[in-house]
């Protein structure tokens, strides 16, 4: 499912915290979204899984604007997952993950063997299958993590909204994440920090205050200079002789021997 | 061992079945204990004789005993139970705070002074006057006590405080009403009935607090996807496609609701929906497909037994009903307090 964001802003405090965001996710492509902190990445997300009130702008899905859908419909498309969510009750691992179904089900059509079966497939996916009684209080900021993330998955959307999915994780759940989240045959948005992540995504956009200041594929856009003039990093391109794949190495600004 | 190896392949039936038992028993119970204990067989006789008109011989000053007072009033305790009850799941769902009920939020307090205000007044009156007083003054210090957290910053915890604010407030209010334009007795009625009594209660009352709890009942179980939703925050909520807006307005106004039939019947009768979800939750778990019917049943069960315990706890005498939910209720309380502080 495509998606497409027109002009979108949003507002708070008299403060334009996301503005004049256009941008387009084709079907199936995996988009990254970089910027520093506060830039309006998490904002933006929540604007496209249309949970803001008083949103400017508009957003599409397949070409359809997303207010005209309703909240159930909405949800059964767009999965959110976001930067930190956090419960009191004592819920186990799989009760987490068994909310995503909450869409698809009404009093009228109750939890059944295909949702139970969605579920499981959803903790194997994450690798939480042999947690999944585990209550929620007991669990590591990575293993809640995931399970936001199965809980997401469970919800068989066609577009994945990811705020840092990898924060948290050990560096082995961050690459089976990312593997994952790329071989799902859905359209996926995520907000990341790790800009060599990033460098693995189709496309990335880069938020600086609110505003999307550069959009295409990594390496045009990953240019040193951006990143000098948006990040406030110096970065060296590496060749990573195995596959010829290209890393980003940082180091301050003010570290830098000054030329001339 | 779990639910499915000790009931077989449809727990669900079994323990449906368990739980209308153990509520028809506590409703038995409820009408033969008393300060003039009746005899099963005479209780069974009478309501063989008025429901299915088998004309057995029953002394007919305890037949009317069994019908027209014991009965009603169990009822009602069942009703109240079960109201107060759900009306604590729902509030600690949607405001995500362990010690959100309508007592403590404020909306007991002013159920009651809008039922005193309509007593006092005599604009209305009658029962149906009276709750909707009641519903009017519960609504109104939701309301207030919304307002207040939201100008305070929001968060749960605030909520509370606001609660207590609304409650003090409420309160106040009512006094100024008794003191003002009650005469010396209606003054002591009323403020007995503030404490929560089921002595007056007959069979009108009946058909005014069980369609209250069984819509309740039935709207919370429509609700119950929704209400686990809430887990993660309103945010996830919304974000899980469940119309927060729609589903705040239609629970939060049928626990005002609840809340106003029921104090405008028997009186604010404190810490039932408190203690008695939490209490559930410790052995159903937190998702609300449990633990909205067993909370029903349990607070159905409590109140039944507690109306019980105010008649007999003092020979000759009537002990509030809110005076035991308290004395049972503080102490749970204290342990949801300690629990609390335990957690992570
Ligand atoms: N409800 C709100 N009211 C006022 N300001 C807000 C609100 N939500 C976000 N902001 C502000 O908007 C800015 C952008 O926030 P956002 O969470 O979108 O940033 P972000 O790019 O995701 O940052 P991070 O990398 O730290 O996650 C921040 O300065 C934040 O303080
Ligand atoms: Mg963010």
């Amino acid at each position: 499912m495509r998606i497409s964001v027109a002009q979108a802003g949003w507002r708070a405090g008299g403060r334009a915290i996301v503005a004049d965001v256009t941008l387009e996710v084709a079907e199936g492509e995996t988009f990254g979204l970089i910027g520093p902190n506060g830039s309006g990445k998490s904002t933006l997300l929540r604007l496209m899984a249309g949970l803001l009130p008083r949103a400017e702008g508009e957003v599409r899905l397949d070409g359809l604007p997303l207010t005209g859908l309703g909240r159930r419909e909405t949800a059964r498309r767009v999965a959110l997952v976001e930067q930190q969510a956090e419960t009191a009750e004592a819920l186990t691992a799989r009760d987490a993950v068994e909310l995503g179904r909450t869409p698809w089900l009404s009093a009228l059509a109750p939890f059944g063997p295909a949702d139970r079966a969605i579920v499981d497939e959803a903790l194997a996916a994450v690798g939480m299958a042999h947690m999944a009684g585990a209550r929620w209080s007991t669990l590591s900021g990575g293993e809640r993590q995931r399970l936001h993330i199965a809980r997401a998955l469970a919800q068989r959307p066609r577009i994945l909204l990811l705020d840092e999915p990898t924060n948290h994780l050990d560096i082995h759940h961050q690459l089976s994440l990312l593997r994952l989240v790329s071989r799902l045959p859905v359209t996926v948005v995520m907000a990341l920090h790790d800009l060599n992540q990033a460098m693995a995504c189709d496309r990335i956009g880069v938020m600086a205050e609110g505003r999307l200041a550069a959009l295409g594929p990594p390496r045009e856009v990953l240019t040193p200079e951006r990143l000098a003039q948006i990040f406030r990093v110096g970065a060296t391109r590496l060749q990573d002789p195995a596959d010829e794949a290209t890393l980003l190495r940082f180091h301050c600004l003010e570290d830098l021997p000054r030329s001339g | 061992m779990t639910v499915a190896a000790t009931f077989g392949p449809r727990p669900a039936l079994w323990l449906g079945l368990l739980g209308a038992a153990a509520l028809g028993l506590a409703i038995l119970a409820g009408v033969v204990i008393g300060e003039t204990p009746l005899p099963l067989p005479t209780v069974m006789a009478t309501f063989a004789n008025r429901i299915w008109d088998a004309g057995l011989a029953v002394d007919p000053i305890e037949a009317g005993i069994v019908w027209n007072y014991r009965l009603p009033r169990t009822l009602v305790a069942a009703a109240c139970g079960a109201g107060l009850a759900l009306s604590g799941v729902v509030l600690q769902s949607l405001v995500r705070n362990a010690l959100a009920d309508p007592y403590l939020l404020g909306v007991s307090a002013g159920a009651s002074t809008g039922a005193v205000a309509v007593a006092i007044l005599g604009v209305g009156g009658g029962l149906v006057g009276l709750s909707a007083g009641a519903f009017g003054g519960a609504l109104l210090a939701f309301a207030l006590v919304a307002l207040l957290a939201r100008a305070a910053g929001g968060g749960s915890a605030t909520l509370v405080l606001a609660g207590i604010a609304g409650s003090q407030l409420f309160n106040a209010l009512t006094s100024f009403f008794i003191a003002r334009s009650a005469s010396a007795e209606q003054a002591r009625g009323i403020m007995f009935w503030l404490l929560g009594n089921l002595s007056g209660v007959r069979w009108p009352d009946v058909t005014l607090a069980l369609p209250a709890a069984l819509a309740g009942l039935l709207l919370c179980l429509w609700h119950i996807r929704a209400m686990d939703a809430f887990s993660f925050g309103t945010q996830s909520a919304k974000a899980l496609g469940v119309p927060v807006r729609r589903v705040q307005a239609v629970l939060i106004g049928i626990t005002t609701l609840m809340t106003a039939v029921m104090v405008s019947l028997v009186g604010s009768i404190g810490f039932v929906g408190l203690v008695v979800p939490h209490a559930v939750r410790l052995v159903v778990g937190p998702r609300h497909g449990a633990l909205v019917p067993w909370a029903a049943l349990a607070g159905a069960i409590f109140l039944i037994a507690a109306d019980v315990v105010s008649r007999m706890l003092i020979a000759g005498q009537v002990v509030p009903i809110g005076v035991v939910t308290a004395l049972v209720g503080a102490p749970g309380f204290a342990l949801i307090l300690i629990r609390n502080r335990r957690r992570p």
